[in-house]
This record gives C-alpha cells, sequence and structure tokens, in this order.
C-alpha cells in the first residue's frame, strides 16, 4: 500500500513475546534434543570430516621421487596423475566399466520392474530371484564367476564338448568379467529402487492414457518415462556410484594391472605397494571428483525433468 | 459449438460378465443404451459397477459376453482405439502436464493437426470454466478443478461414449452439488452418452435418464429414477433406494394385490409385488416419509393404522424423524410434524400403496457379503 492513510498502532510490547527465553530458544529450533545429533555429529568429524582433510592435506605433501620425476612443486602428485598415462588412463578404464554397467543395471530394470508390478503367478519367487545376489558378497560373486566362466570352467567346457565353440571364451580376466560381476551386483539394486519408484505411478494415470488413444510405446514415452525420470537418474547415480568404486571385481575376476586397473586399484597399488600416501590420497580424490562431475551431470539433466507427485491426485 | 458426440445408433451389451480367478465380479450384463443417454450404474461397494465401466471401456478383458456398437463388436477392440472418454474417480491427471496439456493429450495421440488442436482445446478449456488456470499444473488446482480438468479431457475427445467412475466421491458435499449440474449440463448441451458409475441413489437418481441397479455382480433392475423409487422389484433394491424399514413379517390377509401383514401385534396394510398367500413370510419396505405420526394435521391414511412407542426424536427443519419401537421390540424409522414426547405411545399410519411386501427370500447366509450378514443379525 503506498498511501498511509490508517495510522496503524506501532507495534509495541504487546507483540513482544513474553515466553521464557527457553521457549523461545526453542520455537527457533534449539533446545535439549539436539543433544541427539551429539552422537552423528562425533563420528562424522572423527571419521569423514578429519581423515578427508588430513587426505587432502597428504596430497600436497609429494615424495621427494615424486617431486623430482614430474616437478610442480608442492602439485607435484597432481601433476604425476594428469601426466603419468599409467594412472590417468586409469579414469578412463573405469569409466569403460561403470558406465555401461550403471546404464545397463538402469535400463535392463525398467522392463522387469514393469513386469513384476502387476500380479502373476510366481512372482514372490522371482523378485526373490532377482534380489538374492545382493546378498552375495563381491569375492563370492567373483569367485563363482571364476569357477563357472573361467578357461577351465564349466560354461567353457560344456560349450566345446557340444561344438559351439573350438576355443574356450575368454570371459574372466578382462573387462568383461569384471562387468559380470558389476551387474551381478549392482542389477538388485536398481531393480529395487526402480520398483519402488514404479509403484508410486498411479496405475490409473496409465489407464487413462490407454482410453485417450495412447499405445504402450506413447505411454511410455509421454507419461511414464517422464514421471519415472527422477527415479532413473537417482537409481542411476547410485549404481554408478556402486560400480565406480569396484576393487574386489577389478582385482579377481579382472585384469589387475592392465586392462581393468581402475582408480581404486591404482590408489591401492600406490598405498599398498609403493607406501606413498600422498599419491594414494591424489588418486583417491580425484575419484571423487570424476564421480562428483558424473553426479552433477546427471542432476543437472534431472532438474530438467517433472519433480513433484505422481500420485493420482496430483 | 464445435465439441459434440460422435454418433452412433445404440450400444449393447450382451451377457457380458467378468470373473476374477473363478470368483464371479460381473454376471450376465444385458443392457441397450441408446445415444444420448445418460445411465447410471448403482450399486453398493463390490457390487461389480466398476468392473463393468473398466470393462466396457477395455481395461479388463471381458470372460463373459460381448458389446456391441451398432451390431459391431467393441470388446475385441484395445481400450486405446475404443474412442470412449473416461473420468476416473481419483481424476488420474497427467501430474507432469499442464492444465492445457492434460487436455491436449489426446488429440496429440489422435495426431489432430495444431490449429484445430488448439481450438478444441481452448474450447474444451471454456466448457469447464478454467481459463485463468490453462498453464497451471494439477497438483496447484483444487479437487473441484482437477475433476473439472478431467472432464474436459475426455469430452474434447468428442468421445462415443463418456465413462465415469464415481467421479464425484472425492468431492465435499457442496462441490458434488454443483458438478453434478455441471456434469448433467455438459451431458446435454454436447449430446454425449454417458455411463456413469456410483454408490449415490440421490446422485444417480438426479442425474439419470435410467438407472442400472447392480448387486453381487448381478443386475437387479433397470428402470427410470421414478421406476425404481417407487417400485422396486425386491427388497434389495428397496433398501437400496432409501426404503430404510424393512420389516420381516407374516401374511394375515390378502385382497387382491392388497395384504395384510402382522408382526407381534405390529398390524399394517400393505401391497403385494409379487403374489403372496397367506401365512407366507413376507419382507415390508416403508420409507421414513410415507410411515408418519398421526396428528391433527396428519390424517390416517386409509384407515391403516398401528402403534408404537416413541425412542428418538430428532429435529429435521421441517419435520421430525423419529425413532420407534414396535410392540415386537423392532425399530423403525418414521416422520412426524411435531415432536412426540419420549416413551410415549403413537399412531402411525402409511398409505397402503406405499407399504410394499417382498416375498422374504430364504436367505442363504453364504450368499451374503459381510456386511449384509451383520445388517441381517442386526435387523432380526
Amino acid at each position: 500500500m503506498s498511501a498511509p492513510t490508517i495510522a496503524r498502532p506501532k507495534p509495541t510490547k504487546s507483540t513482544k513475546s513474553t515466553a521464557s527465553l527457553r521457549h523461545r530458544l526453542a520455537e527457533r529450533g534449539i533446545d535439549t534434543s539436539l543433544l541427539m545429533l551429539v552422537p552423528a555429529l562425533f563420528f562424522a568429524l572423527a571419521l569423514f570430516v578429519y581423515p578427508f582433510s588430513y587426505g587432502i592435506g597428504l596430497t600436497f605433501q609429494p615424495t621427494s621421487a615424486i617431486q623430482q620425476q614430474w616437478g610442480a612443486g608442492v602439485f607435484s602428485n597432481y601433476a604425476a596423475f594428469f601426466k603419468d598415462p599409467f594412472v590417468f588412463d586409469s579414469i578412463w578404464l573405469t569409466m569403460r566399466l561403470a558406465l555401461p554397467a550403471a546404464l545397463f543395471n538402469v535400463v535392463a530394470s525398467i522392463p522387469v520392474a514393469f513386469k513384476l508390478r502387476q500380479r502373476f503367478r510366481g512372482k514372490k519367487f522371482l523378485t526373490t530371484l532377482l534380489v538374492l545376489p545382493i546378498t552375495l558378497g563381491t569375492v563370492l560373486t567373483a569367485q563363482g564367476l571364476l569357477i563357472f566362466a573361467g578357461r577351465q570352467g564349466w560354461l567353457n567346457r560344456f560349450l566345446l564338448q557340444i561344438g559351439v565353440i573350438h576355443q574356450p571364451l575368454a570371459l574372466v580376466n578382462n573387462t568383461l568379467g569384471v562387468m559380470f560381476s558389476l551387474i551381478i551386483s549392482g542389477f538388485p539394486f536398481a531393480f529395487l529402487l526402480i520398483s519402488s519408484y514404479l509403484s508410486g505411478i498411479d496405475p490409473s494415470i496409465e489407464a487413462a492414457a490407454k482410453t485417450m488413444g495412447a499405445d504402450w510405446k506413447q505411454r511410455f514415452r509421454r507419461v511414464i518415462l517422464p514421471l519415472l525420470a527422477p527415479g532413473l537418474a537417482t537409481t542411476f547415480i547410485l549404481t554408478f556410484v556402486l560400480a565406480f568404486s569396484v576393487f574386489p571385481s577389478a582385482r579377481l575376476v579382472g585384469d589387475a594391472m592392465g586392462s581393468t586397473r581402475v582408480m581404486a586399484l591404482m590408489a591401492y597399488r600406490a598405498f599398498g605397494e609403493q607406501t606413498d600416501y600422498g599419491m594414494a590420497s591424489t588418486i583417491a580424490i580425484m575419484m571423487g571428483a570424476v564421480e562428483l562431475v558424473v553426479i552433477a551431470i546427471v542432476l543437472l539433466w534431472r532438474s530438467s525433468m517433472y519433480k513433484g507427485s505422481t500420485g493420482g491426485k496430483g | 459449438m464445435t465439441i459434440a458426440a460422435s454418433k452412433f445408433e445404440s450400444l449393447e451389451l450382451q451377457g457380458v460378465g467378468r470373473s476374477f480367478g473363478g470368483i464371479d465380479a460381473l454376471v450376465d450384463l444385458n443392457l441397450t443404451v441408446r445415444a444420448g443417454e445418460f445411465i447410471a450404474l448403482l450399486g453398493p461397494s463390490g457390487c461389480g459397477k466398476s468392473t463393468a465401466l473398466n470393462c466396457l471401456a477395455g481395461l479388463l478383458p471381458l470372460t463373459h459376453g460381448q458389446i456391441l456398437i451398432d451390431g459391431k463388436r467393441v470388446d475385441t477392440v484395445a481400450a486405446e482405439n475404443r474412442g470412449f472418454g473416461m473420468v476416473f474417480q481419483n481424476y488420474a491427471l497427467f501430474p507432469h502436464l499442464t492444465v492445457e496439456k492434460n487436455i491436449a493429450f489426446g488429440l496429440q495421440m489422435r495426431k489432430v493437426p495444431k490449429p484445430e488442436l488448439k481450438s478444441r482445446v481452448a474450447e474444451a478449456i471454456a466448457l469447464v470454466k478454467l481459463e485463468q488456470h490453462a498453464k497451471k499444473l494439477p497438483g496447484q488446482l483444487s479437487g473441484g478443478q482437477q475433476q473439472r480438468v478431467a472432464i474436459a479431457r475426455a469430452v474434447v475427445m468428442e468421445p462415443r461414449l463418456v465413462l465415469m467412475d464415481e467421479p464425484l466421491s472425492n468431492l465435499d458435499a457442496k462441490l458434488r452439488l454443483e458438478m453434478r449440474t455441471e456434469i448433467r449440463r455438459l451431458h446435454q448441451s454436447l449430446g454425449l452418452t454417458t455411463l456413469y458409475v456410483t454408490h449415490d441413489q440421490e446422485e444417480a437418481l438426479s442425474m439419470a435418464d435410467r438407472l442400472v441397479v447392480l448387486r453381487d455382480g448381478r443386475v437387479q433392475q433397470i428402470g427410470t429414477p421414478e421406476q425404481l423409487h417407487n417400485s422396486p422389484v425386491n427388497w434389495h433394491v428397496a433398501d437400496f433406494m432409501g426404503y430404510r424399514n424393512l420389516i420381516d413379517l407374516d401374511v394375515t390377509a390378502v385382497h387382491g394385490s392388497t395384504v395384510t401383514v402382522e408382526d407381534r401385534g405390529f398390524i399394517l396394510r400393505g401391497t403385494a409385488v409379487q403374489p403372496v398367500t397367506v401365512g407366507a413370510k413376507v419382507r415390508a419396505a416403508i420409507r421414513p416419509e410415507d410411515l408418519v405420526v398421526v396428528s391433527s394435521a396428519v390424517p390416517v391414511q386409509g384407515g391403516n393404522t398401528t402403534t408404537a412407542t416413541v425412542s428418538v426424536v430428532e429435529y429435521h427443519g421441517r419435520e421430525f424423524a423419529v425413532g420407534v419401537t414396535t410392540p415386537g421390540g423392532r425399530g423403525l424409522h418414521v416422520r412426524s410434524d411435531h415432536a412426540p414426547a419420549v416413551g410415549s405411545v403413537v399412531e402411525l399410519t402409511a398409505d397402503p400403496a406405499r407399504v410394499l411386501v417382498f416375498p422374504a427370500d430364504p436367505i442363504d447366509p453364504s450368499t451374503l457379503s459381510i456386511e449384509e450378514r451383520e445388517l441381517a443379525e442386526v435387523r432380526r
């Protein structure tokens, strides 16, 4: 209002709170319930903030050998990371595993989750079967893969015997083996997440699209996909991060010093074999940075999608 | 006005049935709908009315019978090609699309050219008076507005048939009355053919040209609102059409269709809907409005009178709703123009033509739903 014609009484004492200080603080969220945060805060500080800062500090304390070889003073570790192709290429090698594995897990989960949304005989059994691999550790999966798909494994011997192949297939100790392992352990996660996102979409929305003349492709593209997209993005990020930090299977069913020398392995090598904590920290930090870049891209895409409720009433 | 319903002569449902894993949800539904009719499928929850609608929409395949439009089978046509509009109970709007785009969706699926699409969407929006909200997402609208979008989305397609599945049940009482009029107005002005599912008998009576009463998946009666209101064919329909007093009695005398019925000192004359004999067990159905307390202004009708004790009196504006107890200990709902004292004995009267006497069908408890069984227990 621009014309202050009506003289309003000035806010006087009457509007001031007469409650005690304790009540006024509680109003702003300051009360004894804050103490409940103490354990979490303690562990966050002791187990994350301090070690993390310490690790960052380490990256700026290169060993003299590194400094001599790569120069660049305190940034010598980073110079080494970017200039040494054996280390730097691990970004690409990890990406080559994690991106397709995460994509496959998400894309393959969609039709399965769709089918399992309906009721049918044996649904529980199938769901259990799909989720079961979550309970297997990575090591067990790797061991199983080696026995089943190795050169002398059951699969190769069977295929050789029935004459489909004449040379054993190289299914493990390479990128393919790690990929299998990532899919076995990552798919159940993706499937469970996407199932729960899908169950949040009111089926009558799809029925409505149907009565309006949309065939299944149009229904999927125009209705289901936009509603599911945020869920797909989240699922992709989670499975990608899981796959990107692959370590045991890259070592066990991969080619640890060659085609599957993923970043985690490189960090471990710097730490375990070369006892160069600074370099190991540098690789770990760069690993986080690469993950953050991918996550940022996905979130950027997601922010352009519809984010509201997916229930019928809207 | 360019939006108008696509034309057809008649829609025929022949022996339509649907069972789920051996349980019949809908049995042998035969119905012929003429173009332009407003048909209400009415029944308590779980009676099969929504099943019937979903079968018609193609969202559920039939297990028996067929559906024909002008002699051509449509039950074999996929839901997306039937050209029916459907309004869902929870509206089922696309939450990620604006009101405009929600309404345009069906036209886009049909590849309607852009200029025509635009004008038709604008017209549909004007039809349901949502011009200011065209760019909003459904989540930003109130329940009534969302329902309007759902209706606009269905009628913009110029459907041969509009199916409505309890579209008003999520709205508050006042809005429901407004939307009732609105739907009826659209139906008439666009010349739609509408199949409307509801459990609200008042809604059905006020909106529909014809009603189909369903119970346990079976058709009980098909008729105009007057027919159903005044002459229900059995006590189930009577119960559903507001005959709150259902009394089990014995026949003591028969004069043509007028019968005298009695239960432990409670004697009334009524009209037998089907021929009954003396001594038969019957069930009389009387609306509370038809059974009134005799007073100076309300004379005895047709010499039909009996007495009961007042147990509850409620004020209902123009009249009083009175709960009375018969000498046999049965509770009845009656009306009165004055407030009788609780505990006093009053004289009741009813027009014999308005006391409908039905044969009490031998109740097989296994065929009743749990609710009905409980009701039966209470009435006994």
